[in-house]
């Protein structure tokens, strides 16, 4: 190879000044190459670095073959919502490099397998061929391994060009790998012949630089599925009960993992704890429901397919009142949709699941850690409301690696709810199952087994005694009291988190993943247009008497809402008076990949009168077809 | 002096054991099951209040209401109580579970549940109230109608029946009986057994429709099934806790020992017939369908193989009711998962 070849042969017209710890890096493999390792070697080196950093995998729905994107993003700024924007591509899939090239910004950084001759394409952009066959064999002699050792080499090579310290990659690595002694040698030889080589043949043309900071000191990288299975087994979960479906499969097999090693009896060596992969998701609600039904902290998860499925029980839960947590890992539907894709396309489904007057208490995660708080809350109040509570994660949550602070061990005692004892069936005298006797729609409950009255638990009408009736009276007292109690619900589900602006004029309400987007929005609207932005976080279905004070203190309202139809809205005109409905509008974004700031920016801008500068879409990561 | 009131071993009165007046029809063979179930309870003096009733939706699961009124009961959605019934005793393994099914709710919308119920061997009392038929719904054909049999307005099942017992043995089942609601003492002798039985039983009681399927025609009459019930032994019960010594002859009858040391006698009818034998079992079922019959009795029981619960390695103690502490890891644990993630 002749040093001509090393960079492109023109330099990037722009002149840009260094970008700093401020840019994102997009590496397009193949599905199933074992590029997974080195992307989060390459995330959590940066986040060794001390700087803020976050980490999304775009997959498809496949097990090899097929392009996947994965994109690290560095915000000095401590943003970790998606960029919409990539700076440095890592272009290793041939069958999505060109058009990978293709929709870069002007004076974005491409490293690239060296066959694939990209620096013909652009003339804006610089260009790094690495010839990865090459250099991958001296380092793994055995042919059968360097699929997986090959992506290591580009970590080496982005470790020399962006200034990641050698040691905070092998600290990575060795994280990532543990104890596996073989792969860790192999693989720093690959880390090594990357960086060897960038070190030989480069010179630093483009402006991106990791430099050091100290803004991740005791941080964790974390999933939200694994979060929300470390906050089940926190608050005592003792039966699961699911069925394998992107993307929530994650969050009951990394249970499965905690449970055995720390749920384990170390006398008897029996677990404390029962988990079964049931036949499909109505089994799984089914059995959680008998499980609750029973006594026990009983809990599944599944995505959009499993909720509809569900559909059934989930009002047979609700009019019986047996506790039952579902999470449900949002992925874009409808019907099979996209299953590797994220999107908050379930919620106004979820809150009315079943047929008849049916209404559940859903709880809404943006962070890992309240995938870890509010599982433990989900807990809670299904007991105290002898209900199904829904926790409305998504793809990006559950699936991404986000960056925590580490999870605080809880001190707040359970509440297992109202459960008739000896005692208060003395106080009571007289005890029905369905009996509001202290006035919130929420009755005293037998669990088989535990020595008190026996009751009849049935889906069909019944009376304060749980007697079987179809008595019109009874009805209506009945579905009244559950209204009850789900009004009294509001003062106990998550409260939502609100930042008031004095003078604010516009409010922004978002849920969720959209969370980080909104945040960093908001930024941009101060900076850009200086427009100030209230913004109140939902937490919670139902909704909480924050909600009408918020709307009333600001002229227009924004819901940022990652579903077409606007579901949150939809939710809140059912219950807000005309002239609040009349301040909203609507902020959509759903095209399966997570929203970022600058769409939630220019929509809102351009409903408020601003003039938008119109961008093309980079279509990399969202224009997969074929391949089923 | 009063006469003593009559007490089973455990000192309960046979009123504890009734339940709720039945709605059903009079005649209806699913009352008969009802009361033979509140006999085996009573007999075998099992605690109520441990026990859990699950059910479905139609005719059949209607009918835990009407026994056993001191004990929970799960009237769940059509053809799912086998799901149920499985949490609750993931929940709490002491209880005792007696679930009751119906041919529709089992064989058709239930087929799925059912199936993996019998893979799993979970501790319950499977009751299938069989009649061939929808009886809520007024008649239409169930999976069970067999082929030929005929319904009130004359339309003729040409589908295949599925069986539920070979289905159960093919699938796992420990226990798998079939038996019929007019025949009281093969149906108490059976109960008793499933009682002392840990893990699945599967039982299949044919159960006449008075009001929908018990025609000339019909292969799940009364006059039909009576003529057509081939019972494969004379079943006998002894529980563990009467000290009774049966004297027997090895060459007619054959005993076997229940899992809780209850003995159960099983003396040969026509031909050698051994109920342990999963082989023989699915022949008897063949050649007894193939004749238009219905083999009653023990059909398969396997006493000794792990419960579903044994399986999963769980703790002695009701998961429901462990402690706190036993169910939070601590602190140290904590810390550990997060620094093992920093």
């Amino acid at each position: 190879m002749s040093p001509t070849d090393v960079v492109s042969q023109e330099k990037p017209t722009q002149a840009r000044t260094k970008v700093i710890n401020d840019f994102s890096i997009q590496v397009a493999t193949v599905n199933g190459s074992g590029s997974q390792t080195a992307n989060l070697v390459l995330l959590r080196s940066i986040l060794l670095m001390g700087v803020p950093v976050s980490g999304k995998n775009m997959f498809p729905s496949n097990i090899a073959g097929l392009p996947t994107w994965y994109t690290i993003r560095a915000s000095k700024r401590g943003y970790v919502g998606r960029k919409k924007e990539v700076d440095f591509l890592i272009a290793m899939n041939p069958e999505t490099a060109k058009e990978d090239v293709m929709t870069l910004d002007a004076g974005s950084a491409v490293v690239y397998d060296e066959p694939l001759k990209l620096n013909t394409l652009r003339s804006d952009l610089t260009f790094y061929p690495v010839p990865f066959d090459k250099l991958v064999t001296p380092v793994c002699p055995d042919a059968k391994l360097r699929r997986l050792v090959r992506n290591m080499i580009y970590d080496g090579i982005l470790a020399k060009l962006l200034g990641i310290e050698m040691g905070m990659m092998e600290q990575a690595l060795s994280r990532q790998l543990g104890k596996k002694a073989k792969a860790v040698t192999l693989n720093q030889g690959a880390l090594k012949a990357g960086w060897d080589y960038a070190d030989a043949t480069f010179t630093k043309q483009d402006p991106f630089h990791i430099e050091k900071m100290n803004e991740t000191a005791g941080k964790i990288l974390i999933e939200g599925n694994a979060a929300a299975a470390i906050g089940c087994m926190m608050a005592g979960v003792t039966v699961v009960a699911w069925y394998p479906i992107t993307p929530s499969s994650s969050l009951c097999e990394s249970l499965i993992g905690y449970m055995r090693k720390y749920r384990t009896d170390k006398e008897t060596g029996k677990a404390t704890f029962a988990i079964v992969q049931a036949e499909d998701e109505i089994a799984s609600l089914g059995m959680v429901i008998g499980a609750g039904w029973a006594g026990a902290r009983a809990m599944t998860a599944t995505a959009g397919p499993g909720i509809s499925l569900m559909s059934e029980f989930a009002g047979l839960a609700y009019y019986a009142e047996t506790p039952a947590v579902i999470f449900d890992v949002q992925r874009v539907g409808p019907s099979t949709g996209l299953p590797t894709r994220t999107a908050q396309g379930d919620l106004l489904s979820t809150a009315f699941l079943s047929h008849g007057d049916t209404r559940h208490i859903l709880l809404i995660p943006s962070s890992v850690e309240e995938c870890y708080e509010l599982a433990m809350s989900a807990f809670d109040l299904s007991e105290r409301f002898q209900t199904p509570i829904f926790v409305m994660m998504d793809l990006d949550l559950g699936m991404n690696n986000w960056m925590a602070d580490g999870f605080e061990y809880p001190t707040r005692p359970i509440d297992r709810g109202k459960r008739l004892t000896a005692d208060v069936l003395k106080k009571l005298g007289e005890w029905g199952r369905y009996k509001d006797v202290d006035g919130d729609g929420i009755a005293y409950r037998t669990v088989p087994g535990d020595g008190m009255p026996a009751f009849f638990t049935r889906g069909s009408g019944h009376n304060p005694k749980a007697q079987y009736s179809e008595r019109p009276d009874d009805y209506v007292e009945n579905v009244d009291r559950l209204n009850r109690k789900f009004e009294t619900a509001r003062n106990y589900v998550p409260a939502p988190i609100v930042d008031q602006k004095r003078n604010a004029k516009i409010g922004i309400i978002g849920y969720g993943t959209s969370h980080w987007a909104i945040d960093e929005c908001r930024d941009q609207l101060r900076e850009e247009t200086q427009v100030e932005a209230s913004y109140f976080r939902l937490r919670a279905y139902p909704f909480t008497q924050e909600l009408a004070t918020f709307i009333d203190a600001h002229e227009r309202i924004y819901v940022v809402e990652q579903n077409r139809d606007g579901q949150l809205l939809m939710l809140m005109k059912l219950e807000l008076s005309p002239e609040r409905v009349a301040k909203l509008r609507s902020v959509l974004h759903y095209n399966g990949l997570p929203i970022d700031a600058r769409s939630i920016s220019d929509d809102l801008l351009s409903q408020e009168g601003f003039e938008v500068a119109k961008k093309a879409t980079p279509a990399s990561a969202s224009s997969m077809t074929g391949g089923e | 002096m009063a006469t003593p009131i009559k007490v089973n071993r455990i000192g309960l009165e046979p009123q504890i054991y009734k339940g709720g007046k039945t709605t059903l029809c009079a005649g209806c063979g699913h009352n008969a099951i009802s009361e033979r179930i509140i006999e085996a309870f009573y007999e075998m003096g099992v605690d109520p209040k441990q026990v859990i009733k699950l059910s479905g939706i139609g005719c059949s699961s209607k009918s835990p209401a009407y026994f056993l009124g001191g004990s929970h009961g799960f009237n769940a959605v059509h053809g799912r109580m086998p799901s149920v019934g499985t949490g609750a005793m993931l929940a709490n393994q002491k209880l005792i579970a007696i679930g009751v099914s119906g041919d529709g709710d089992t064989g058709a919308i239930g087929i799925g549940q059912f199936v993996h119920l019998m893979r799993r061997n979970l501790p319950i009392i499977y009751i299938i109230e069989d009649n061939g038929c929808y009886g809520l719904t007024k008649g239409q054909f169930s999976p069970t109608a067999d082929v030929g049999s005929k319904l009130k307005n004359g339309v003729v099942n040409d589908l295949q029946p599925i069986d539920t017992c070979a289905l159960a043995i093919q699938l796992g089942a420990t226990f798998v009986a079939r038996s019929f609601s007019g025949d009281k003492k093969q149906l108490l002798a059976l109960l008793k057994a499933a009682l002392s039985h840990r893990g699945t039983v599967m039982l299949d009681v044919i159960s006449p429709c008075v009001t929908f399927n018990d025609h000339e025609g019909s292969t799940k009459s009364y006059s039909y099934v009576k003529d057509h019930d081939d019972p494969l032994e004379e079943v006998s019960f002894v529980p563990f806790f009467e000290d009774i010594s049966v004297e027997y002859d090895p060459g007619t009858t054959q005993e076997v020992k229940m899992h809780d040391g209850s003995r159960l006698f099983l003396k040969k009818l026509e031909e050698a017939y051994d109920p342990t034998d999963k082989l023989a079992a699915m022949r008897v079922l063949h050649e007894t369908t193939r004749r238009g019959e219905f083999a009653t009795g023990l059909i398969y029981i396997e006493p000794d193989r792990d419960d579903f619960l044994r399986q999963l390695n769980v703790v002695d103690e009701p998961l429901a009711s462990l402690p706190l502490e036993r169910t939070r890891p601590s602190k140290a644990a904590l810390d550990e998962i997060m620094e093992s993630l920093r």
